[in-house]
Order: structure tokens, then C-alpha cells, then sequence
């Protein structure tokens, strides 16, 4: 996958790596949705962060990065990280030991917390790339916040799957996070930051992506 | 019923005259409505003090908040109006002076989750009201000690029947076939054949009731009917998807005679009375002997004159079936399901419910809870993990202290912790979980590049998952028309018509029975004994000749299993006869395995009666050199890891989990016309599903929603039982070409929807298909 020139490799996961930094970067991690839901009185699974890091850790070790950047909403809340259980705050810390990891700011967690490790910054400029949180439709901008997820019809099933969106100037990555849901790239919000229906869904299968043109993917 | 009434404690330190003297429960509204109705009038007549009311979910706000302050003597009702009073601060004052209980139609509300609600509602009245007699009415029940014991409070040991009343047997009903001159279809469900033949029967009764099995088919035959209706009867149509205005219309016509017939589906099975109808006409199979015989018993109401019916097969299976319920009609063969196990989702719901009501001992309410008796058996462990799913979820990860909706106080007594909680139970109380409908409206196809226009005519509504298999330009099969799937505006589908002869996507069928296990079993001992196939049609009887002659027909108790080439596949086709729903669940079984054994199975079709898988490879020679063993392909052991691995991804399985979610109040309920956007935010059951099968597979939800799957849209013990029956009984015959038994199933292909879960393969294919288009 190029994004303004740059040869990525897009995971299965949900995750991009750019091999000439040894840089990792998931997007909308949402930790602590579970716990955020029960405390409004809905009392969802306590399990979503555990299970999000689970996938987290067999990413990193299969690519072993230098550099880490969680592209924003890696908290579902400005609490979470104090809602977070010693066990998963003790497996962040694990996966931040040997490595540079960056906290990009975003609309769920805007504010820089104390006790998750890490460096908090708003975006990341490494040329031509700039990561961040929410999408401006800049050249060379990986984000996510959107979320975006495509929906196939075949033979009388359909499937909807995370994706990446994207074109060859810019990028949107799938939400990584377990209690995270998608949002369809055939809402309008998609095709107002692409100019045009003119991008491509990735979506991510079992093992490998499945890559349809924006105009062949169905509204919800 | 004239005694003066008691002061009683509201339990808010006031005094008011006594609550309620009897409730009636009914499970329609509609049948409620009726009852109070004639009740009135002898009432009125014979200048009685008594008040009596209604109160279901159409009642004002108002007059059912009054209800709680002053309630009527009798008051009439439905099980989740009973679940919403007992929840209430008022429930002591309302029923502590309770004498009686009627439960109308018992036999149709003990077999579901309503029912699982009910006997807990039964119970609690106990508790509040030990005086008290509860009567069910029931004229279809194949096992009546199940309702003698649900009616009573069961003691731990042993158990407790209610006294039986045999009411006078009725004549006995004149029903018969309809034997017709037309030829009988292969497949389908339309009766489109019959038509003349039912619209004369129509013309020479006075009232006839044409029930049907699905709402589609109550749509295209009410079409079809009034397309041949020359003489201008008064003909109208009935089901559930219709609005309740229209539905309310068509009822008092019904009951002011009228009308000259009504088209209708289960929407109007239970017993509400419906005047002067001297003729029942049952379209397609009969599906059960005890639906059949509440059908037939909604023709003459008085009992000394025998009803009047005629069943219409509307293809050759459905024939045999409709013989084999005539034959079980004769012998009043009832067939109804045992009793259930109450399910654990409800208990939840209970449990809440108990607790928006009153502060609680554990203890007393596990003791209240097992005289109901669904839950005669439940275990404490069981109660108690439901305790703890209520108040805090019931994670082995206890994290969520904090946020408890109900907790223990110093006294030992569980109270909710806030009133937010009551109001919650209170939206979402009820075991019904209707899928989410979207509406059908019709319009003009689009020529290149316009606009759609807005505002077609609407023809109905269907499930929202039906709509998400398609791509705008699918044609299927709804309201008895070929239409094309155009767009999707808002919360409707637009739609056009076709002129295409064969949709792409199979047929919407909402709404279908399963053939009842008794039925299906008297289906395989006619097939069995040709000397019985005297009393079929010309036509059966040569098909099943020639299929004698052709392949063989199996004995009562045997599998067969048929191999044939056909075009460019390979099919093979067995005939277990247990229902469309366990066929399914044997299809994607079976090709996972065939699957697995690289025998690479393209896709399967079932129908009630039949399954069809089809590949590309032959089966019979590898089934003759021994490579392939059919007893271990249909083994039982398909029921543990194959199933389990399936029931990771199924679809139906994640269905049959968000409605356990729902019930046992995880999940808030959507309303219709809930904004999609709202919609959004809340968390798809489907994440939640895949979190606990990894980190909590003994959670109260799975639990419940695998006891579901046995006997719901998944039918698994259905087909547990029928894999076990036919160890040993396989009996394959190889073929040059399809069989006479096989054509009907061949023929759903297209019809029916092609099983196969949606999952990564679907997307190479597509993804394929585009690369083909690229390079053409």
C-alpha cells in the first residue's frame, strides 16, 4: 500500500508498518469502552482491554517496531486510564519496554494521562507522513477516528468487515479496538475528506486484505 | 363476587379498598379485548357490581396508572402486563386478595419464553396471594399433566397437578383434501394451482377463514384471490405485520358477519370468536396436528355440530403431510411440544423485575422461583449466577462492583440502586424480540442516472437482515411480486417491479413453522407402506411409484441418501424430514465436513423434508471404494467440535444471542423508528458475543443462548435425535440422474435461500468476480 509515496504494509490486523523507521501505528484502541458503558448502567464484558492488548501483543511481536504510535481514542474516556486493572496496566507497560511510544491526542482522551508511559504529542511529522487523530484530507496524512468499515453483497450474503480507506495521497485506518464498531464508507463523511467515491476499501479478512474500489462497496 | 371488599395496605403506609378479584391473561390482546367484551354484556344484563377492564400495551397511560391506584374487579390482560404490576411498589395491595386466576390458550404460551415468564408471574402471585386458583383453558394439549403441573406451585419433592376438567368432545370434524384437478406443483408454497377451487369454496359458504403459513403467502393468495373475484366478496386479509387499525377493521367486520372470508395467518389461530364461520380452509402443510385441529376448530362453535375443512397442499410433500394430519385429526393425535426448561435470560429478567418491586432475601425468591414449574429444577448455582448477571453483570472479572444496578444491603435484603434501573426494566420488559423490520415501498425502476422518485405505495415490511444480502439490482420475491432491490432511503427499501421470471436472491419467507417431529415421523411410515397410498392423489401416488422404481423409498426409521450428476454437479440428497431449520444446521455441518475431507462442496438447499448438497467432485464412486463413509459423515460427533467451531461464526447463533442479550436486559430493545443514528451508538451484540466465547464461554448469556439453539433456529436437538436414529440406517443409492423424490428440493435452489455463513470466502469470491470484470 503507497501512501504520497511511501510503501506501507498494511497488517490484517488493522495496523500499518512503515519497515524503513520500524514504525507500528493502530488507530482508536477505545480501552476501557466496557468500563465506560457500565458505568452509565450498561455492564458490557469487562474483558474488551484485555483483548485488545492480547491482539496488540502478537503484533509486536511479529514486527517488532522501534517506534509505536497509537493514532488517538486509545481511551474510550478521559477516565479510563484510571479505570485500567493492574494487569493491563502492567501488560501496556510491557509493550512499551525497548521502544519509543507515542500517545497521539484524540477527541475521547484529548488530555495527556499519568501512569500509561509513553509521550504524548498531537501529531507526528516524519516526511513525507503526518500521523494523527482526526482526518483533514492533507497529502500524506495517515489517521483515524472515522472508523471505516465496508459492506460486500455476494450471491445473496453480505459481509461487513473493518477497512482501511484510503487513496494514494492519504489514509484512514480500521479501529483497532475490540468494543469498536465501524462506520460505513459510503456515509457521507467519506467521500467529503476523498474529493470524490474515488478511494479504495481494504477490507481485513482472516489473513489477508480484501481490496475493493468505494464505489462497488453498499451502504449500510 | 358481590362481598364488600377489605382495606388493604398499599405498603406506603395507606389503607384502600381491596385490589383485584380475578385476572384473566390471555396471550393476544386482541383475544383480552374479545373476552371483556362478552362479558360485559351478561354483566350489564344481569345488573352485577362488578367492574371488570382491560389493560395491555395499547391502554392509556393514564387509566393503567389509575388501574394500580383503584384497580376493577376482573381484570384482563397479558403476560408481560402481569411481569410490569408485579414489578410495582403496588403489587401487594393489587393482588394479595386475588381468588382467581384464568390463563386463556394456555397450551400456546407454556412452550415459549412468554410462558417461562408467566409461570414466574404465577409463582410470585402465590407468594402474594395463597388463596389463590389459577385455571388454565386449553382445547389442544398433547400432555395435559404439563399444564396440571405449571398451574400449581410445585414443591421441592414430588409434584403438584392441578385438577383436570375434560370438557364435552366436540363431533367429530369433517376435513378432507382437496383433491384437485389442476397438476400439483413439484415445489413452492403459493397454491397458485387451486385458486378457482378455493374461491368456489369461498362462494358457496357464508364466512369461510383461509389460513396460510407465512405472511408473504397471506399477501399473494389475498392478491391472487380478489384478481378471480368476479363476484365482488367481501374478501380481506389478516396477519401481523399489517397495521392494528386495519387489523381492528377487519375483526369487527368479522364479527358483524360481514365479511365472506378472511385470509390469514396465525395472527388469527387462538381462540378468539369469530361469529358465523362455517368453513376453515388451510392453504400449504398443516405442520402440526394441533395447529391443525385449533385451526379447524375456529369453523362452527357449536359443539354438537362437527367443523367444517378442507386442507390445500400447494405441492406433493405438503400432500403426504396434509394425509398424515388428516389421518392424526381422526385419531385427535394432539402433538403440542413439552414443557420447557425455563430459560436463564428470563429468570434475569425476573430477578430484576422482583427487585424494582420490593427489597428481597435471595433465599425467599429462589424458594418462589423453583415452585414455578419450568424451574422446579434450577439450581442454586444457576439462581445465583443470575443473581450476579443482574447486579453486576456475572463476569468472573469482578470489576464492575461499583457500578451494581442492585446490591445487598446491611439488612440482606437486594435493592436496586437507583430508579434509573426500574425505569429500564420497565422499557424493556417482555421476552418477544421482533427482528428489526424495515418497509418495502414500491416505486419506478430508475433510468440511467434520475433520481429515484419518492413515495411509492407501501407493500409491507421484512426483516432487516433479509435486505442486507442484497445488491441494488437483486431481484427477489415478496408480496407475491418479482421485485428489484433499487435503494435503501432512510429506514425504507425502494423497490421496483421486474419482469425477470427467476429472482436472484431466494424468496423472503418470514414467519415458518417447522414440520412437529410427530408429524414428520407419520410422513416417513406413509412413504413406507405403499398399500396407504390408496387414499393419495393419481398424481403422488405415480411419483412415489416411480421412485420405488427408480431409486427406493426408505423405511419409517431409515436415512436415505441419494448421489446423483446433474449439469456440471454433483449432488447429493438425503431426507430426514425434521424441518427446514435442523436441515440447515445438518447442511452447514455436513460441508464443513465434506469440506474438510477436500471434497469441496459448492453449497446446500433444504426444505422441510429434504436437504441438497451439491459440488463439483462425484461422491458415489469414493462412497463405494470406501473412501468416504457415510455413517461418519452423518455421525453424531458432528454435534461437538464441528458445531462448536460453526456456532462461532453463525450468524443464527449470533441472533439467537442478542435476543437472550435483550431479554435478560443487557441490551436495551430498539423501538421502531428509533433513529438510525441513535442505532449507532449503541455496541453490536455481535462484539460482545466474540468477547465472551474467548474470556467467559460459561457466561450466563451463552448459556442461555446455546439452550436457545437447541430447539430454535437452530433445531440442534432435533437433529441431535434424528442422527441418532438413523445410526446404522443409511441407506445410499447412486444414481444416473435426479430422482422423483429429489425434484422438489432441486427445485428451491433459487427459491430458497443457499446456506453458507458469510465469512472470508464470500469476499475472495467477490473480489475475484471484479478482478475477472477488470481483465474482460
Amino acid at each position: 500500500m503507497a501512501v504520497a509515496g511511501v510503501s506501507l504494509h498494511a497488517d490484517p490486523a488493522g495496523a500499518l508498518y512503515w519497515p524503513e523507521h520500524g514504525l507500528l501505528a493502530i488507530a482508536d484502541l477505545h480501552l476501557e469502552k466496557g468500563s465506560s458503558f457500565a458505568a452509565r448502567g450498561q455492564l458490557l464484558p469487562p474483558y474488551d482491554t484485555a483483548a485488545t492488548l492480547e491482539r496488540l501483543t502478537q503484533l509486536i511481536a511479529l514486527y517488532a517496531p522501534r517506534v509505536l504510535v497509537a493514532l488517538g481514542d486509545s481511551f474510550h474516556d478521559g477516565g479510563g486510564p484510571e479505570r485500567l486493572s493492574g494487569i493491563d496496566r502492567d501488560a501496556i507497560k510491557a509493550l512499551q519496554r525497548g521502544r519509543e511510544w507515542i500517545w497521539i491526542t484524540g477527541n475521547h482522551d484529548p488530555d495527556p494521562s499519568d501512569g500509561i508511559g509513553g509521550s504524548f504529542h498531537a501529531e507526528l511529522h516524519i516526511a513525507p507522513l503526518t500521523f494523527r487523530h482526526l482526518p483533514t484530507g492533507a497529502h500524506g496524512e495517515v489517521c483515524g477516528h472515522l472508523h471505516p468499515a465496508a459492506r460486500i453483497a455476494y450471491r445473496g450474503r453480505s459481509v461487513r468487515r473493518r477497512c482501511f480507506a484510503g487513496d494514494e495521497r492519504r489514509i484512514v485506518m480500521p479501529a483497532f479496538g475490540t468494543f469498536t464498531g465501524g462506520l460505513n464508507v459510503r456515509e457521507a463523511v467519506f467521500c467529503d475528506l476523498f474529493g470524490t467515491l474515488a478511494f479504495t476499501a481494504h477490507m481485513l479478512g482472516d489473513d489477508r486484505l480484501y481490496t475493493f474500489p468505494a464505489k462497488r462497496c453498499l451502504a449500510d | 363476587m358481590g362481598e364488600v371488599k377489605r382495606k388493604l395496605s398499599t405498603g406506603r403506609g395507606i389503607w384502600r379498598e381491596g385490589g383485584l378479584h380475578t385476572l384473566y391473561i390471555s396471550p393476544l390482546k386482541a383475544l383480552a379485548v374479545d373476552i371483556a367484551r362478552n362479558l360485559e354484556i351478561p354483566v350489564r344484563e344481569m345488573g352485577l357490581k362488578v367492574r371488570l377492564e382491560t389493560r395491555t400495551g395499547d391502554t392509556p397511560a393514564s387509566k393503567r396508572q389509575r388501574q394500580r391506584r383503584d384497580p376493577p374487579d376482573i381484570l384482563l390482560t397479558t403476560p408481560e402486563q402481569l411481569a410490569l404490576l408485579l414489578a410495582t411498589a403496588d403489587a401487594p395491595y393489587l393482588f394479595s386478595s386475588l381468588k382467581r386466576v384464568v390463563l386463556d390458550e394456555l397450551h400456546s404460551l407454556v412452550t415459549s419464553k412468554r410462558g417461562d415468564l408467566l409461570s414466574l408471574g404465577l409463582a410470585r402471585l402465590s407468594a402474594l396471594a395463597p388463596q389463590m386458583t389459577a385455571i388454565g383453558l386449553s382445547a389442544t394439549v398433547a400432555e395435559p399433566d404439563d399444564l396440571r403441573r405449571f398451574l400449581m406451585p410445585q414443591p421441592i419433592e414430588g409434584e403438584r397437578l392441578a385438577d383436570l376438567v375434560l370438557g364435552q368432545a366436540g363431533a367429530q370434524p369433517h376435513v378432507q383434501i382437496l383433491d384437485t384437478d389442476e397438476h400439483l406443483p413439484w415445489a413452492g408454497h403459493s397454491a397458485r394451482h387451486a385458486l378457482g377451487e378455493i374461491y368456489n369454496l369461498i362462494k358457496t359458504h357464508k364466512t369461510t377463514l383461509v389460513f396460510v403459513n407465512t405472511r408473504s403467502q397471506a399477501e399473494f393468495l389475498f392478491q391472487e384471490l380478489w384478481r378471480a373475484n368476479d363476484d365482488n366478496l367481501a374478501i380481506a386479509l389478516h396477519h401481523g405485520s399489517l397495521d392494528v387499525a386495519q387489523r381492528r377493521r377487519v375483526e369487527h367486520a368479522m364479527a358483524g358477519g360481514k365479511l365472506r372470508a378472511v385470509v390469514c395467518t396465525s395472527s388469527l389461530d387462538l381462540g378468539v370468536d369469530w361469529g358465523d364461520v362455517d368453513l376453515v380452509v388451510n392453504v400449504g402443510a398443516p405442520k402440526g396436528s394441533s395447529r391443525l385441529l385449533q385451526r379447524i376448530g375456529r369453523s362452527n362453535h357449536r359443539l354438537d355440530e362437527p367443523s367444517q375443512a378442507v386442507l390445500v397442499p400447494a405441492n406433493r410433500f405438503e400432500v403426504l403431510e396434509c394425509r398424515a394430519a388428516l389421518d392424526a385429526v381422526a385419531e385427535n393425535a394432539q402433538d403440542t411440544p413439552p414443557l420447557r426448561t425455563g430459560a436463564l435470560d428470563v429468570l434475569a429478567q425476573h430477578i430484576l423485575g422482583r427487585a424494582c418491586g420490593e427489597p428481597f432475601f435471595a433465599d425467599d425468591v429462589y424458594d418462589e422461583v423453583r415452585a414455578a414449574a419450568p424451574y422446579v429444577a434450577l439450581a442454586r448455582a444457576d439462581f445465583d449466577a443470575a443473581l450476579d448477571f443482574v447486579a453486576t453483570g456475572g463476569y468472573a472479572l469482578k470489576a464492575y462492583e461499583r457500578f451494581a444496578k442492585f446490591r445487598q444491603g446491611q439488612d440482606g435484603r437486594w435493592r436496586i440502586t437507583h430508579p434509573r434501573v426500574a425505569q429500564a426494566y420497565r422499557m424493556n420488559v417482555g421476552t418477544i424480540v421482533e427482528a428489526d423490520m424495515i418497509k418495502v415501498r414500491l416505486v419506478r425502476s430508475r433510468t440511467s442516472g434520475a433520481l429515484i422518485p419518492r413515495g411509492g405505495r407501501l407493500l409491507g415490511e421484512v426483516e432487516e437482515y433479509f435486505i442486507e444480502t442484497l445488491t441494488p439490482g437483486d431481484t427477489f420475491v415478496f408480496a407475491g411480486e418479482i421485485l428489484k432491490y433499487e435503494t435503501l432511503v432512510e429506514d425504507e427499501v425502494y423497490v421496483s417491479r421486474s419482469n425477470a421470471t427467476d429472482p436472484k436472491v431466494p424468496a423472503y419467507e418470514g414467519g415458518k413453522f417447522p414440520l412437529s417431529t410427530y408429524l414428520a415421523a407419520r410422513v416417513r411410515s406413509l412413504l413406507a407402506q405403499p398399500e396407504d397410498w390408496r387414499a393419495l392423489p393419481d398424481q403422488v401416488r405415480e411419483w412415489l411409484e416411480i421412485q420405488e422404481w427408480r431409486s427406493l423409498l426408505p423405511g419409517p426409521r431409515d436415512l436415505l441418501v441419494e448421489t446423483f450428476p446433474r449439469a456440471t454437479k454433483h449432488y447429493l440428497v438425503c431426507y430426514p424430514f425434521e424441518g427446514r431449520l435442523a436441515h440447515q444446521t445438518l447442511g452447514m455441518l455436513l460441508t464443513r465436513r465434506l469440506e474438510r475431507l477436500r471434497m469441496k462442496p459448492l453449497g446446500f438447499v433444504a426444505n422441510e423434508y429434504a436437504l441438497a448438497v451439491w459440488g463439483l467432485g462425484d461422491l458415489a464412486p469414493r462412497i463405494e471404494r470406501g473412501e468416504l463413509s457415510l455413517a461418519k459423515l452423518f455421525d453424531e460427533d458432528m454435534l461437538g467440535d464441528d458445531l462448536e467451531e460453526w456456532l462461532a461464526e453463525s450468524a443464527l447463533m449470533k441472533r439467537t444471542f442478542r435476543t437472550c442479550a435483550i431479554i435478560a436486559g443487557l441490551i436495551a430493545r430498539r423501538f421502531p423508528g428509533e433513529e438510525k443514528s441513535r442505532r449507532q451508538l449503541t455496541i453490536s451484540t455481535d462484539l460482545v458475543y466474540d468477547v465472551l466465547r474467548k474470556h467467559q464461554p460459561d457466561h450466563l448469556l451463552l448459556r442461555a443462548a446455546r439452550a436457545d439453539a437447541a430447539t430454535g433456529l437452530l433445531d440442534v436437538r432435533r437433529l441431535g435425535e434424528m442422527l441418532s436414529r438413523i445410526k446404522g440406517r443409511i441407506v445410499h443409492k447412486a444414481l444416473d440422474h435426479v430422482s422423483p423424490l429429489a425434484v422438489p428440493v432441486l427445485l428451491e435452489i433459487g427459491r430458497e435461500t443457499v446456506y453458507g455463513e458469510a465469512s472470508d470466502a464470500i469476499l475472495a469470491e467477490a473480489a475475484d468476480e471484479l478482478i475477472k470484470e477488470a481483465m474482460s
